[in-house]
């Protein structure tokens, strides 16, 4: 089979379309999350993603309405803890995430019948996702990308030095709230591309990757995404030609654009 | 009568129950040059960040140009530079053309965006400090002295009419250090700015600076550096010997 007739697939097609879209964003939002040092934000809403999956499977409502207000609500918690209770980023990722994950364990025991459903979205299925989950998915992605745009200026303020940025008039608070609320639902955005398991993936190493060829601000986050857009269409057409699960097989080119970017980088 | 830039009366900061500041009165004209010094843990930089509304007083007034810092408004007037250590992880990757310009944003409304008119603007403040050469490099491939000259020139591409240094000279190479000086003199005297400047080198500042205020959770001393060479206060808190030493290192400097 070549890549023509592969590309002939309607499934293939929505998978390619929809990732594309997914991978643009996680890596231009990672660029900023990664140098804040609040790369495992993805990590720890994914786990709260989990846990609304639960809750979502286990009241018998679409997973996806319950994980976006819960996953939301959970990444003002971590800024509220990390600004009120003196906690450092990753202790307040920490309690939450450990927080979705054990309130999805339970749920899961206590119901016990949806183990099979959990374990998509655990893992995911870029190539089961359905025509209206592909405009779901261009739609929000393109709302989030021009919000990031709108606010690049004021992101890259805060990120290269949060006080100086305040004293320039920068709301930092506010700046603060739109970054994690993006996080949030780009979270549960890619829980079908890669799974919840490996969210957090796609959020740092194409920005990573491009963190390792830096020119530039701008041009960091143009091949981030570069980086992320190919992970996902070589997984897709590598994953179904070898027959390997598709989440697993983006994460492992990522982290192989990583190292072959490190060792290219450390060589000149 | 024109408004003080800075004006501070009776100022008191507890932090955790402890008093970081007490009793702290001063006030700043356009064009005043003002080394703030004192030991490490003086309430230096927390003095610093209450005039700049980072942080609320327990007790007592700031004023910024007359108004209350946390109600101010008009931030392109305050130019920042804070610590440089802290200030940015050195793998950042930003050039020095995109890091000078978000000084600019304290001048822009909703949405706060640099466009391509604001070139002109940016490329002045890279030449005041004489980077322009390397506007395309990245902030952290340069040495401590060009990375603190990105961060001033950040600071004054709005044109402030204050300047506020937290320790810039901590990263900088003794030989270069007096130049460094030299640029912030020529800043002070040829455009008016008001400095405040947080320094441990009384003696070099001393050469510069119009006010000295030595801070030590209270004020020690507030007044010229040439008070201060000859206050028997001074003589008494620091010792005849070392007041001297001091004095004498900026006369040599001279």
């Amino acid at each position: 089979m070549d890549i023509f007739d592969l590309l002939s697939h309607g499934f293939i097609q929505r998978a390619l379309i929809a990732g594309s879209f997914i991978a643009i964003l996680c890596s231009t939002l990672g660029v900023f999350l990664v140098l804040r040092r609040f790369s495992l934000i993805g990590d720890g809403l994914a786990h709260v993603a989990f846990g609304s999956v639960a809750i979502g499977l286990f009241l018998r409502v679409y997973p996806i309405y319950v994980a976006v207000p819960v996953v939301m609500l959970s990444s003002l918690g971590i800024l509220k803890l990390t600004e009120k209770a003196r906690l450092y980023g990753d202790a307040a990722i920490g309690i939450v995430s450990s927080l979705g994950i054990a309130g999805g364990i339970l749920l899961a025991s206590v119901a016990g019948g949806f183990n099979i459903d959990l374990f998509t979205y655990l893992f995911g299925n870029i190539l089961a996702i359905s025509t209206s989950e592909v405009i779901a998915s261009i739609v929000l992605s393109v709302i989030l990308i021009v919000i990031i745009l709108f606010f690049y200026h004021e992101l890259l303020s805060i990120t290269f030095d949060e006080e100086s940025a305040m004293a320039s008039g920068v709301k930092t608070k506010r700046i603060n709230t739109i970054l994690v609320l993006m996080t949030a639902l780009t979270v549960v955005l890619a829980m079908k591309i890669v799974g919840i398991m490996l969210i957090s993936a796609l959020l740092i190493l194409p920005s990573v990757t491009a963190l390792q060829m830096v020119k530039g601000f701008k041009i960091t986050m143009i091949m981030a995404s570069v980086f992320g857009v190919l992970s996902v269409i070589l997984g897709i057409f590598v994953s179904f030609i070898m027959d390997l699960p598709t989440g697993a097989t983006i994460v492992i080119l990522n982290f192989l654009f990583f190292l072959t970017a490190f060792i290219y980088k450390n060589m000149h | 009568m024109s408004v003080d830039v800075v004006s501070v009366d009776r100022l008191y900061f507890q932090y955790n129950s402890s008093e970081v500041l007490a009793d702290i009165s001063f006030g700043l004209k356009a064009g005043d040059y003002l080394g703030l010094v004192g030991p490490n843990g003086s309430g230096k930089t927390t003095l610093i960040k209450l005039i700049l509304g980072l942080s609320k007083p327990t007790r007592g007034i700031i004023s910024l140009f007359g108004y209350n810092p946390l109600d101010f408004k008009d931030w392109y007037k305050v130019g920042y530079v804070p610590q440089k250590i802290a200030s940015f992880n050195p793998y950042f990757p930003a050039t020095v053309k995109e890091v000078v310009a978000l000084g600019l944003l304290s001048k822009k409304g909703f949405p706060k965006r640099i466009r391509k008119s604001d070139d002109m603007s940016i490329n002045r403040a890279l030449e005041l400090m004489d980077i322009l050469s390397i506007k395309n490099e990245l902030i952290g491939e340069l040495s401590g002295g060009q990375q603190q000259r990105v961060l001033i020139a950040k600071a004054m591409v709005s044109e402030p009419e204050i300047l506020i240094l937290d320790e810039p000279a901590t990263a900088i190479d003794p030989e270069i250090r007096e130049k460094f000086f030299s640029i912030l003199k020529g800043i002070n005297q040829d455009k008016k700015v008001t400095i405040i400047i947080i320094t441990h080198d009384i003696g070099t500042i001393g050469k510069y600076a119009s006010k000295l205020l030595y801070l030590d959770k209270n004020v020690i001393f507030y007044g010229s550096f040439e008070d201060f060479c000859i206050s028997d206060d001074m003589a008494n808190y620091f010792g005849e010997f070392s007041q001297h030493v001091i004095c004498h290192r900026h006369d040599s400097n001279q």
